[in-house]
């Protein structure tokens, strides 16, 4: 069936309803917290319209500052671990049965379907002293006495990557299903052992792919704000826990709001140098 | 013993099998085609020797040597994919380098091999396009020559002219037969086109139901097939059943022919005749007698169809020697033995 390009205005009615959502859900309150950015504090939790840089200028403190890098550089981490451990995975999944294939994706649906405060409460226990994987260690032997394992950076990332998980799967799955399969069986024949094929045949042709999937978690993980509480120290903690904290229990919204806009900022550019850098090294 | 030998070579998916008992010597720098309807086993069997799939039984020697259970990267082979298989992140010279950049080959020996088979290929100046910008027939030359860049053993190609068109496939069915025959390689062709067997083979494999059925130069398939479903698949043939009288002589149609032998033991068979060795003659004057049903003038070749007591034969020939006939006219057919094969039953 050939697509017409829509003729009238009526053929752009079933864009009205997504459209209008959007703009009430979306665009207006974004818009509202770039004003609130800008509006003055006033003592005891309240503010008044104006145009003033304080918010942004208190930011740009070298506390803030680190917060805001400890953030990226644990959405980066997040985003490089799913990939490299899903690709691999996923590629074995798409060379499967569909028997198999069915019932590993609908075991990685189900834990999209938990909430991120069990996820977090889960690995808390599994990483425990008393009642932790720690203790198996110790019956095999492996270990002399059992320990805690959280809070602490190893932890937080454990339990983002099992969140995010699933997510890389499922999007790394169509791309590698429409692969070719004989491409990495031509490149058998040229010489290539199996592990060889996968990273000179496999991974440069899904470059686009990997790139698109690492954004998507990078982001992904950036909005995180459970796990880091709940399985990480203070100096784990993102940037989402501290606009938390300034609206919620100081009652700053000018300054979480503020945040929340860097944030933003800082994502879109990250993203878009991605993009860039991956049209370089696909022109050279 | 040099070449490559398959023995007693079986594969099985599951309860079906799909390769049955093949045993094939094919002698070093022979091409040989192997060609079959589709499902005959032909590709699976190219597949084990490529080491893509393992036999289930039966062993496969190169060079004497048992290659079996080494696994594909280890062959030292070229192979040709049905759908090319070209890598779409690489330039076609990248392409054609990947088996020496693989076996770390240095640089400049790996520039001066893709020139080398670039101009094999008549794609000089090639190197640094991408592959999408090619041609279909530009594509095939690609991996032909990415497949020969190491100098194989074995070059091995599953269906590798299906995709073009008839006329660029006919062309490129000599080309790869003059390379072949320059670099002297060992090939394998699968294929269920009969014209490109017939064009480049010296050996012709003709498979059916994951066995041989017959395995012999092009000429002695087309002229002596083992059996009516090798007569019938390699180009066109007429077949009538024919049996041993009380007299020992053998009837076609209940007409006894001179000089014609059942298989030993035999009291029924299959007699198979080429259209080009009908020849029409004048009522009562041949071995069978029929009305003409139809004539297809086809300008180089006239084909008439005659039919014989309900059973319809072939005769082609030449404008020259065009039998002047019309639809319903009566006419006689001369059917001499040194042009009919009598197969078993």
């Amino acid at each position: 069936m050939r697509r017409e390009p829509p003729q009238k205005l009526g053929d752009y009615a079933p864009l009205l309803f997504p459209a209008a959502m959007l703009t009430i859900f979306f665009v207006v309150p974004f818009g509202t917290m770039i004003a609130v950015s800008f509006f003055q504090r006033l003592q005891g939790g309240f503010y008044t319209p104006a145009f003033v840089f304080d918010n942004y200028a208190r930011f740009l403190s070298a506390f803030f500052g680190g917060v805001l890098g400890f953030s990226l550089f644990l959405a980066i981490t997040v985003a490089i671990c799913c990939v490299v451990l899903a690709l691999p995975f996923t590629y074995m999944l798409t060379r499967m049965g569909r028997k198999v294939q069915v019932v590993w994706l609908v075991a990685l649906l189900s834990i999209l379907s938990l909430s991120e405060v069990i996820i977090g409460f889960a690995w808390s226990t599994l990483f425990s002293r008393t009642a932790g994987i720690t203790n198996i260690l110790v019956a095999l032997g492996i270990m002399s006495e059992a320990k805690a394992l959280t809070p602490s950076f190893g932890a937080v990332l454990t339990g983002m990557v099992y969140q995010a998980f699933p997510y890389t799967v499922l999007v790394l799955f169509p791309a590698l299903v429409r692969l070719d399969p004989t491409l990495t069986e031509a490149a058998r024949t040229l010489g290539a052992s199996p592990l060889k094929a996968f990273f000179t045949v496999v991974v440069p042709a899904l470059r686009n792919t990997i790139t698109a999937t690492l954004i998507m978690v990078f982001i992904f993980a950036l909005g995180s704000y459970l796990l880091p509480q709940l399985l990480g120290r203070p100096q784990h903690w993102t940037l989402s826990v501290l606009i938390t904290d300034q609206a919620i229990y100081q009652s700053n919204m000018p300054f979480a709001a503020a945040m929340a806009v860097f944030l933003v900022l800082v994502t879109l550019g990250l993203v878009a140098l991605t993009v860039i850098a991956g049209r370089k090294g696909e022109a050279a | 013993m040099s070449g490559l030998a398959l023995q007693n070579v079986v594969k099985e998916f599951g309860s079906f099998r799909a390769v049955n008992n093949v045993e094939l010597n094919v002698p070093h720098g022979t091409f040989v085609c192997m060609l079959g309807p589709s499902g005959c086993g032909k590709t699976t069997l190219l597949r084990m020797i490529a080491g893509l799939d393992l036999p289930t039984g039966g062993a496969i020697r190169l060079d004497g040597e048992d290659i079996t259970h080494v696994p594909t990267h280890k062959r030292n082979l070229g192979m040709v994919f049905q759908s090319l298989a070209l890598f779409p992140h690489l330039t076609v010279g990248e392409n054609i380098a990947y088996p020496l950049r693989i076996r770390g080959a240095a640089k400049e020996d790996q520039k001066k091999r893709v020139d080398e088979l670039l101009s094999m290929i008549h794609l000089t100046g090639y190197a640094d396009r991408p592959v999408a910008k090619l041609s279909g027939g530009q594509r095939q030359r690609v991996a032909i020559a990415r497949a020969l860049a190491i100098s194989p053993k074995l070059f091995l190609l599953d269906e590798p002219l299906s995709a073009l068109d008839a006329k660029l496939r006919e062309a490129m069915q000599v080309e790869l037969r003059q390379l072949q025959q320059k670099l002297g390689i060992t090939t394998i062709v699968v294929t269920h086109d009969q014209r490109e067997a017939m064009t480049m083979a010296d050996t012709v494999v003709v498979m059916n139901g994951g066995e041989i059925r017959q395995a012999a130069s092009p000429i002695e398939i087309y002229r002596r097939p083992a059996d009516s479903f090798v007569a019938d698949f390699i180009g066109q043939t007429n077949l009538l059943e024919v049996q041993a009288d009380s007299a020992g002589r053998v009837e076609v149609l209940g007409q006894p022919i001179a000089g014609l032998a059942l298989p030993a033991g035999a009291s029924k068979g299959t007699l198979s005749v080429r259209p080009e060795d009908v020849h029409l003659t004048a009522p009562g004057a041949g071995a069978l007698s029929g009305k003409v049903t139809f004539v297809r003038d086809l300008g180089g070749t006239i084909e008439t169809f005659v039919d014989i007591a309900g059973r319809q034969i072939v005769a082609v020939s030449t404008p020259r020697a065009r039998p002047d006939v019309t639809v319903g006219q009566e006419v006689g057919i001369a059917l001499t033995p040194d042009v009919c094969v009598v197969l078993k039953k």
